[in-house]
């Protein structure tokens, strides 16, 4: 592994591009924010208060208001983003790694790929969110049977970058050099190619985790995604609607919050394509 | 052509039977008893055991994946309990006004998506195209039913321009159709002009550096010219494959908004079999968006066939 030599030159290529770096400080600030204030701050989302129902933002120390039984709305944006977050980092890693084996495996023996990727091209061809609705039907209305689908909806396309990566390494040279001299697939593909192909996947489990986090949302939205009461961007959207005409807070705070870290998220991801892979600069 | 044709065909096959099984798969891989799920806690004993009857769930496994399979294949999506209807009939009914927003909103996405793509291929590499980018990722990070309640409260509740609600048909009232219609085919539009923006671009860039594109600036063709007529008729090829692509997503995001709207399509239909706990009616819904997914990528993948022989001639 030549990392020793490339590690500075990586983190000066990441520290030179803007895009990354801001996203990335962001992302962080988001994620600190949803994980550490409502713990530190003593914030209780549950918490309802009759006198206090639909208070507007500001009023009687509410930051952003109230929701419809008097609920504090800045500690359930926090909290229904570290569920958001939480979910959508937990179905991008799984994807990430499933998706990783499936697509060096299916690159390096054909047979074995052409069937894998007509089990891809099937899977893709349900909407996330409709699959995801239905999985949460079967399978019940938890968190988990949520990560669980977004990771089956989101493997597909992890494994296609990956499988499209590791073919174009195999017309390297240095593939045909291994195989000469003697090395296995399993040798070849994970001490080798892995790394070749590492860069894109980062920056594939990075724009997944992004969408996990919309779909999710969308899900939780129709009514399908994480359970009441637990607070979720989706579904305080989804409750939202009842008082959009008298409580626009109840719509902004959340919706903003929701757009805003997948922004960052997406921007971060491009920021890393930039970074790790300048030949597709442009 | 027709041996394309014919192989592109066989190629849907083992397609369908992946999204066949997998559906199947959900249908029947649930922890509880299928049975007694439909018939509700109150039902007796006997009631469970004639819906078990009746779904054939006394049959072996394979022997229902054949069944369920031969019933697909007579577009037959299932039978409601709840409702007591056919699953087909029913999306069947609810299928217009999904449709309606999605083809409006395709429209709307290429009309402002396809002039921000040439015009970032044009300035690649300087600020408009930063710009056109910025915009794309911020569109990609605005999900439809959020772009939905923000358009609500600016259009509707603040300007008080456009209908909040409902659907009117255009044998009623043409005029009330595309005005209930405007603000629900915005939101859906919003990932899908990020999607065709980035394909635009990115495959103008690649025509643009071609050769003949040379040639047209050496024969001394405007830049407009040498973009619209001639880079472009390349391009669009790669944004009919994309947009063929992202059908699926664009009715799923259909689905979403309409139930911010309360547009009676398919998307009511979703959430109100949620409530209703009628999950047969959902998977058909699963299962016939992806047949409808399936049968446009085929009328793409034909069209480009129609429209660039080389892709014909590739294939063999």
């Amino acid at each position: 592994m030549a990392a020793d030599g490339n590690g500075p030159r990586w983190l000066k290529a990441l520290l030179a591009s803007p895009t990354t770096l801001v996203g990335g400080v962001l992302l962080a600030v988001i994620a600190l924010a949803c994980f550490l204030m409502p713990w530190l701050g003593h914030m209780d989302a549950y918490a309802t208060n009759t006198s206090a129902m639909l208070a507007a933002p500001g009023a009687s120390g509410h930051l952003m208001g109230t929701d419809n039984v008097g609920r504090d709305l800045f500690a359930r944006v926090l909290l229904g983003g570290k569920a958001s977050l939480t979910v959508g980092f937990s179905a991008a890693l799984i994807a990430g790694i499933v998706g990783l084996v499936v697509g060096l495996y299916s690159a390096y023996y054909p047979r074995l790929g052409y069937m894998l990727m007509r089990i891809c091209d099937g899977l893709m061809a349900f909407p996330a969110i409709l699959f995801g609705i239905v999985f949460v039907g079967s399978f019940g209305q938890t968190t988990r049977s949520v990560v669980l689908a977004l990771s089956i909806v989101f493997i597909p396309m992890v494994a296609r970058v990956v499988r499209s990566a590791t073919l174009a390494n195999m017309n390297e040279n240095y593939v045909q050099v291994l195989v000469n001299l003697g090395a296995g697939g399993n040798r070849i593909l994970w001490r080798n190619i892995a790394l070749n192909v590492i860069g894109e996947w980062i920056v594939e489990v990075t724009f997944v985790f992004a969408d996990a986090i919309l779909v999710e949302a969308a899900m939780s939205f129709i009514g399908a995604g994480i359970p009441q009461p637990h607070p979720s961007w989706g579904n305080m959207l989804y409750d939202s609607r009842t008082y959009i005409y008298s409580a626009w807070w109840l719509t902004v705070f959340p919706g903003v919050a929701l757009a805003l870290t997948v922004f960052v998220i997406n921007m971060f991801g491009d920021g890393l394509r930039e970074v790790l892979d300048p030949k597709k600069r442009r | 052509m027709l041996r394309y044709l014919g192989k592109r065909l066989l190629s849907a096959i083992p397609v369908l039977i992946v999204v066949g099984v997998v559906a199947f798969l959900l249908s029947h891989m649930s922890g509880g008893d299928p049975a007694r799920v439909i018939a509700g806690n109150d039902a007796t004993d006997a009631q469970v055991e004639a819906i078990r009857q009746q779904m054939g769930l006394n049959q072996s496994v394979p022997e229902q994946l054949w069944s369920w399979f031969m019933n697909l294949l007579h577009g037959d999506l299932g039978y409601s309990y709840v409702l007591g209807e056919g699953v087909t009939p029913t999306i069947l009914s609810h299928v217009f006004p999904t449709l309606s927003v999605a083809v409006l909103g395709e429209l709307i996405s290429l009309i402002v998506a396809i002039p921000l793509g040439v015009l970032a291929s044009d300035k690649h590499g300087r600020a408009a195209d930063r710009a056109v980018l910025a915009f794309a990722t911020l569109t990609t990070s605005l999900p439809s039913f959020l772009a939905g309640l923000l358009l609500m409260i600016v259009f509707v509740l603040n300007m008080k321009l456009l209908p909040a609600s409902g659907f009117v048909y255009p044998s009623d009232d043409i005029g009330g159709y595309f005005s209930h219609l405007i603000l629900p085919a915005l939101s859906v539009a919003t990932l899908q002009i990020a999607i065709i923006i980035r394909m635009t671009r990115s495959s103008m860039i690649d025509s643009l550096g071609s050769d003949y594109i040379r040639t047209a600036e050496a024969k001394g063709l405007t830049r407009a010219r040498q973009l619209w007529v001639h880079a472009f008729k390349n391009s669009s090829i790669s944004i009919l494959t994309i947009v063929g692509q992202s059908f699926g997503e664009l009715i799923a995001g259909a689905i979403v908004v309409e139930t911010v709207f309360n547009v009676p399509g398919i998307g009511q239909l979703v959430s109100n079999s949620i409530l209703r706990r009628d999950y047969q009616m959902v998977q058909g819904i699963l299962i016939f968006v992806a047949l409808v997914f399936i049968v446009v990528n085929l009328i793409t993948d034909v069209l480009y066939a129609v429209i660039d022989p080389r892709i014909r001639e590739r294939s063999f």
